[in-house]
């Protein structure tokens, strides 16, 4: 989720820690898989539940807590601690709430109660005013930005200068909101921003742990602003004034223990200073906090919350201090957000106060020059990507003078040259002896060394900055790895630069190099800690891309080689591979012109999936059903393409398998919701397979368990198949942990990456005991989370390009049920009466009826357009009529109309192959901003249709008892049933075998 | 700036760290320290407690924001040169050169540190003109240590006078002798409400006695040397209400009996955490001295360092004297402390 991603598993995982070795009994509720959070170790109960009042409601009710934390978890773990206070379930359950009363919640949270309060300790807000008609202009201080009330991604809002432009931008937000309401806000454009970073403890003791300039000024919200640590313009009066308004405040709100975030605008010219917003939790921020200074903001929270002092918690890093003093850096640090615009085609890329970053990435060095540079190679930003910063020439307007110098410089001159040397992050500049093992690089100064150990060194390489395709899912990995690899009695070292991470807690690893995940900074890093092997297959493509350098240079990859990942990716070998299995994969093609890649199209046959042959992960894959699109598709992608055939309505099974060069242990076998052309990280996804008979399952696994020798995988494989009139198609092979690893373990309860990371330090499958191949009997949906409502313009739409930036879970007896609940985790419950309008393209309307004749026998009222309506008509089924926006003659209601107006409960909406999308995105964009759930396949309709039928009850059911069951469901599995199904596969790989030797 | 034939700095050990020049040229002894303050550099290099000192900071750039007459903690620049890992701006290394201070730039700053936190604060030479290495640690080993080093006297004012920039009416005026005193002490108390009257560091108990306080305050070198001084502490004792500050919290702990010693590379700072024993609760204070009162269990040591236990406070209320280690009046630093100076001044107030 876009302003929410890992940095809450950080904050999680250190407060678990703690509150565990202080003997509580801890309950995680969280509905993310790929956390490590969430990891059955973790914490005593693991509840993968929905977050919202019902879910978190039910687990409160059955393990009857003592108290309940909700600062650790971002807005949603705050907002959901309100709403239960609100209904009364704290109350009733007798539950302490811990960090934060409700009352200070609100007060940080409210707008005219936060002003109250920070007008109270003699600061100011930006004034600003709620207006619901032009009528009420009178007095606003100009200039102003408006802002109207719930419309998506603030449309409708603007900046005015003068009385006239003020007008006219009310006029337009009071159209635009739902409620005819504006708010009309002080413009602060062009200030500078500050963040202090505040702790506070029973005693009223308040430290700041560090401070964060903006360098996009006011205007920009900070998780999309570039951010340097700590504040380099500020004067010490000028800090200091910021530093007793960051205490005024926290004491004025009443945060009464752990971290909160301050936000200040401060006038550069005039020193003015107006308190803009606070957290009274643990933030983005203040994960970037901890990971700049090396204070353990949540973990320091979590130990307040219980009653400690902060002078009664020691400093982590030099052991001998306490925590009660504020850290003081003798480096610099320098934040970038990764964008992915690209992915939004439509959307408007201008940053203003919605978040649209989904990642980004820290550098750390001696000078603002060096830790800004790291950064900015750390983004690792796609060719042709259009993003914010991203050239050292296009400085945004508005960057401090003193920044624009330093940047201007680095450009001009470059950073200086020399041996890296590493230096430690220690909290306190030197001043006191720490053995830290958390390190970042820089040149020209000598080494802070470190005490080798007897234990041989594994290096394992990171996923660098979230970003889509490419998320948490792999940080899980990473970890899973570190501990791992440690459990086997290696030193682990750790390499990475996402600050929001787990992997990049200094805790989590014996050594952490704060680092960009290139080759000019990891092989020095190499160079040092001698390893006696390298660890590429769980960060994603980012450290897979450097495993030829890395054994180019000499050192040693542990597990699948170079030549694995070359085969597998390279799609000409691949190609040979399965020629030479006896697999079968869609047809396809290279070509470099369009009329090439028309010709080749028209021989592999329509439709065909286009996609540039030098980006993988689904980037601009475009569906094309005919030359015309083609043509059109080859213009927006110049250059070499890939061109496949595109199994239209096919199954796509998902495997994760863990391969030791010869044999293969099958982890999951998944299958996805939507038909495959959806791409694979956007689609629901269920396990076990529903869909897939004995026989099916078996030709799968055994696909699977040819593909991982042949490759010569050592560790995790990753194989994508499709199911199209009953032919399975080999899609691709991915020789490392993919998105779905989390999932799986978590659903089946085999730590895949555990086992990885022993079959890459050489065990062999047989030595693992990881018992027979497994197929749960709880059924476990994950389901994925898209950013849309913050790209207003783009088309919130499924394809084979990549859009989700989150994922959950829920597992229950039946997939009726746990699909119910995944829906509800995504944020998207489904309904269980109302209304529900459909809309489906030409070739969906034969099978439309069906999911319509189920909804109407469920009592809802169905309401279609033209097309659509005559279908449902002509079965027989009672159908209202709605306009299209293109049919409007001005008088009927239009179907936005319907949605935006609240009359809808559910659209279903498949988008048309090509052509008239304008109607299907405004239908669907409405939808959004209306948040009625939409469904833009069928699949996913039909199964959104059986889980309103049939979706039950169910109390929550802890991860730990679900696996305990799974295991006992295991034990029970008649051994004969796993011998017949053993012979069977052995008999068909031997003909398999013999027809290949034919 | 001109060519400089050599520019480093070399510690009595025979440790030398290279640089580029960017203040003034010449050659600068001293004893080598460092701050780890991260903003404020103005106002530590005009402290008068660094004089005859080298100081190193660790924040990695100094010179960010220029400079300005009104962060002057004194009429002069004390420390004689500073050592910082990059230099930024122009105003700020003009500044420098402008007043005779030695500036290098390029050094790698970090190493000094550990450095003289491991084996403590050192004899030192900066170097920006034509001296050998040799010859400049010959030339180190001859200048004397820090302690037993009394250097009030050549930073004290040599006349009286009335620090006034107090718009209200002031209530209880106040003395206070100037061991090398910081502007900001006056400037707080003078906002606190009172008439401030800055006294020489030579100025009897009996002339002092006349005001409604005394304050002593902080200083440079060894508090163990200055016998006259600590005599006129204990003769101030229970007369008037005082307040001692950094070095005045030293003389008044060697005027009640306390020992003081040389730490082993100092206290500088802005982030230094001191229990204040009464409450429980800790003040994040600014810090600037190389020596300090040892630990001690005595009631009257109110406040201690959570760093290493030495004392950074006492109050003796039968004496109505009280003092603190830590610079209350910040300056560069939190102002954690501002309600030590306000309340005792308002305690002043009532008496009088």
């Amino acid at each position: 989720m876009i302003g929410q991603a890992c940095e809450f598993d950080y904050a999680g995982c250190q407060a678990l820690k703690v509150l565990r070795e202080d003997g509580f009994r801890t309950i995680v509720v969280n509905s993310n898989p790929a956390t490590i959070m969430t990891d059955p170790g973790f914490a005593d109960r693991t509840y993968l539940e929905p977050l919202d009042l019902e879910g978190v409601a039910d687990v409160l009710g059955r393990e009857r807590p003592d108290a309940l934390l909700p600062t650790l978890g971002g807005q949603t773990a705050l907002n959901l601690a309100i709403e239960l206070a609100e209904e009364g379930v704290l109350d009733a359950l007798g539950i302490e709430l811990l960090g934060a009363p409700v009352e200070v919640i609100r007060r940080a949270e409210d707008r005219e109660l936060f002003r109250d309060a920070v007008q109270g300790c003699g600061l100011q807000v930006p004034s600003s005013r709620i207006v619901t008609s032009l009528d009420e202009l009178e007095g606003i201080v100009l200039p102003a930005v408006v802002r109207p009330a719930f419309t998506l991604g603030g449309h409708g809002g603007g900046f005015a200068r003068s009385q006239g432009e003020l007008h006219r931008q009310v006029e337009i937000g009071l159209r635009e909101s739902p409620i005819q309401q504006v708010l009309v806000e002080q413009s602060l454009w062009g200030w500078d921003e500050f963040e202090l970073e505040v702790i506070r403890d029973r005693r009223d003791n308040v430290v700041v742990v560090c401070s964060i300039e903006n360098l996009d000024p006011m205007g920009v919200h900070t998780g999309d602003s570039v951010t340097v640590a700590p504040q380099l313009t500020l004067s010490d009066e000028a800090y200091q004034e910021l530093r007793d308004a960051a205490a005024a405040v926290i004491r004025a709100v009443g945060v009464e223990t752990g971290g909160s975030n301050i936000q200040f605008a401060r006038h550069r010219e005039t020193g003015e200073v107006r308190v803009i917003e606070m957290n009274p939790r643990v933030s983005r921020s203040s994960a970037l906090a901890s990971k700049a200074t090396g204070y353990p903001i949540a973990k320091v929270a979590a130990r307040l919350a219980i009653g400690y002092t902060l002078d009664e918690i020691p400093n982590d890093l030099t052991r001998t201090t306490p925590a009660s003093f504020e850290p003081t850096l003798d480096y610099v640090v320098v934040k970038l957000p990764r964008f992915a615009f690209e992915k939004f085609p439509g959307a408007d890329t201008t940053l203003g106060t919605q978040m649209k970053s989904v990642g980004e990435a820290m550098g750390i060095g001696r000078t603002f020059q060096e830790a800004f540079w790291k950064a900015f190679v750390s983004r690792e930003l796609d060719r042709a990507t259009a993003s914010p910063w991203p050239d050292l020439e296009n400085i945004p307007a508005g960057v401090h003078p003193w920044f624009r110098r330093e940047l201007e410089e680095l450009r001009v001159q470059g950073l200086r040259t020399g041996k890296r040397v590493y230096r430690r992050v220690d909290s306190v500049a030197g001043e006191v002896a720490s053995a830290s093992n958390y390190y970042y690089s820089t040149t020209g100064e000598l080494d802070d060394p470190f005490q080798r150990s007897e234990r041989p060194v594994v290096v394992i390489l990171g996923s660098g900055p979230n970003r889509i395709g490419q998320g948490i899912e792999f940080d899980y990995c990473c970890v899973h790895a570190v501990q791992s690899f440690r459990a086997q009695g290696y030193e682990a070292v750790l390499v990475n630069c996402n600050p929001e991470t787990v992997s990049t807690d200094y805790d989590t690893s014996d050594r952490l190099y704060f680092e960009p995940l290139t080759e000019a900074y990891v092989l020095p890093v190499l160079e040092r800690e001698r390893p006696v092997g390298v660890v590429t297959q769980f960060g994603g493509q980012t450290p897979l891309k450097l495993a030829g350098a890395i054994e180019a240079a000499g050192f040693k990859l542990l597990g699948t080689p170079v030549e694995a990942i070359d085969l597998a990716e390279d799609r000409e070998r691949f190609g040979s591979v399965l020629a030479e299995l006896g697999l079968r994969c869609p047809e396809w093609g290279i070509a470099a012109r369009p009329e090439e890649a028309i010709e080749l199209a028209e021989r592999i046959g329509y439709p065909v999936l286009l996609r540039p042959s030098y980006v993988l992960g689904g980037r601009a894959m475009r569906v094309c059903y005919d030359a015309a699109q083609v043509g059109e598709a080859m213009r927006g992608i110049g250059g070499e393409v890939l061109v496949d055939r595109f199994l239209e309505g096919a199954l796509e099974i998902d495997v994760d398998a863990l391969c030791d060069g010869v044999s293969v242990h099958i982890g999951a076998v998944m299958e996805h919701v939507e038909e495959a052309g959806v791409h694979s990280g956007d689609s629901s996804c269920v396990l076990p397979a529903p869909s897939l008979d004995a026989e099916t399952y078996r030709d799968v696994c055994r696909v699977v368990r040819r593909l991982g020798p042949t490759l010569g995988v050592v560790g995790l494989l990753n194989v994508q198949l499709a199911l199209a009139d009953g032919e399975l198609h080999v899609l691709e092979a991915n020789p490392r942990a993919s998105r779905t690893v989390p999932f799986a373990s978590k659903a089946t309860g085999l730590n895949l990456v555990d086992a990885a990371a022993r079959l890459a330090a050489g065990a062999r499958l047989h030595e693992l005991d990881l018992g027979a191949e497994r197929r749960p009997t709880q059924v476990s949906v994950k389901a994925a989370v898209f950013p849309f409502a913050r790209f207003p313009g783009s088309d919130p739409v499924l394809g084979p390009e990549m859009r989700s930036t989150g994922e959950v879970m829920a597992s229950a007896d039946d997939l009726p049920t746990a699909f119910a609940k995944a829906e509800r985790a995504a944020g998207r419950p489904l309904p269980a009466s109302g209304t529900v309008f459909l809309s489906v393209r030409a070739a969906d309307k034969s099978a439309v009826v069906g999911v319509a004749t189920r909804l109407a026998d469920l009592g809802f009222r169905l309401v279609a357009t033209a097309g659509t309506a005559r279908a449902l008509g002509a079965a027989g089924l009672e159908v209202e009529w709605v306009d299209k926006v293109s049919e409007t003659n001005g008088d009927g209601a239009t179907v936005v109309e319907l949605i935006r107006s609240g009359r809808c409960n559910l659209v279903v909406n498949t988008p048309q192959g090509s052509g008239a999308r304008r109607d299907g995105s405004l239908i669907r964009e409405a939808a959004l901003a209306a948040r009625v759930p939409c469904i833009t396949t069928l699949a996913a309709a039909g199964l959104a249709v059986a889980a309103i039928a049939h979706g039950r009850q169910e109390l929550p059911c802890s991860l730990q008892e679900q696996l305990a069951r799974e295991e006992a469901a295991a034990g029970e599995a008649t051994q004969a049933e796993k011998v017949a199904e053993k012979v069977a596969e052995k008999v068909a790989e031997k003909v398999d075998g013999a027809t290949q030797a034919a | 700036m001109s060519e400089v034939a050599d520019c480093y700095l070399a510690l009595e050990d025979g440790t030398v760290f290279r640089g580029e020049a960017v203040g003034a040229e010449g050659i600068a002894f001293g004893e080598a320290v460092f701050t780890t303050a991260m903003t404020g550099y103005q106002e530590t290099v005009t402290d008068p407690s660094y004089a005859e000192q080298l100081v190193c900071f660790t924040a990695p750039m100094i010179g960010n924001y220029g400079v300005s007459a009104s962060r002057s903690e004194s009429a002069g620049a004390h420390a004689k040169a500073v050592l910082m890992r990059e230099a930024r701006g122009p105003e700020w290394t003009a500044w420098l050169a402008e007043r005779g201070i030695v500036g290098i730039t390029g050094i790698d700053t970090r190493s000094l540190v550990l450095r003289l936190r491991d084996a403590g604060a050192m004899r030192a030479v900066a170097v920006a003109g034509d001296l050998g290495e040799e010859e400049a640690l010959a030339a180190v080993h001859a200048q004397p240590r820090m302690d037993g080093r009394s250097l009030v006297a050549q930073v004290s004012t040599k006349e009286q006078y009335l620090f006034s920039n107090h718009s209200g009416e002031a209530r209880v005026t106040v003395a206070v002798v100037d061991y090398g005193c910081k502007r900001s002490i006056l400037r707080r108390l003078a906002a606190a409400g009172a008439r401030v009257e800055v006294y020489p560091y030579t100025t009897g108990a009996d002339e002092l006695a006349e005001h409604d306080a005394v304050v002593l305050s902080n200083g440079p070198g060894d508090p163990e040397p200055l016998r006259e001084e600590v005599r006129t502490v204990e003769e101030l004792l229970g007369r008037v209400p005082i307040l001692g500050i950094c070095l005045g919290h030293q003389l008044l702990g060697l005027a009640t009996g306390h020992d003081t010693f040389k730490l082993p590379f100092g206290h500088r700072g802005a982030n230094h955490p001191v229990l204040e024993r009464t409450t429980g609760r800790v003040l994040v204070t600014s810090q600037n001295h190389g020596f300090a009162v040892a630990p001690t269990d005595a009631r009257e040591a109110t406040h201690v360092s959570l760093y290493d236990g030495t004392v950074e406070g006492f109050d003796f209320p039968e004496l109505r004297a009280r003092s603190a280690q830590f610079h209350p009046e910040a300056g560069p630093g939190p102002h954690d402390g501002w309600p030590i100076l306000e309340r005792w001044l308002d305690e002043v107030k009532c008496a009088s």
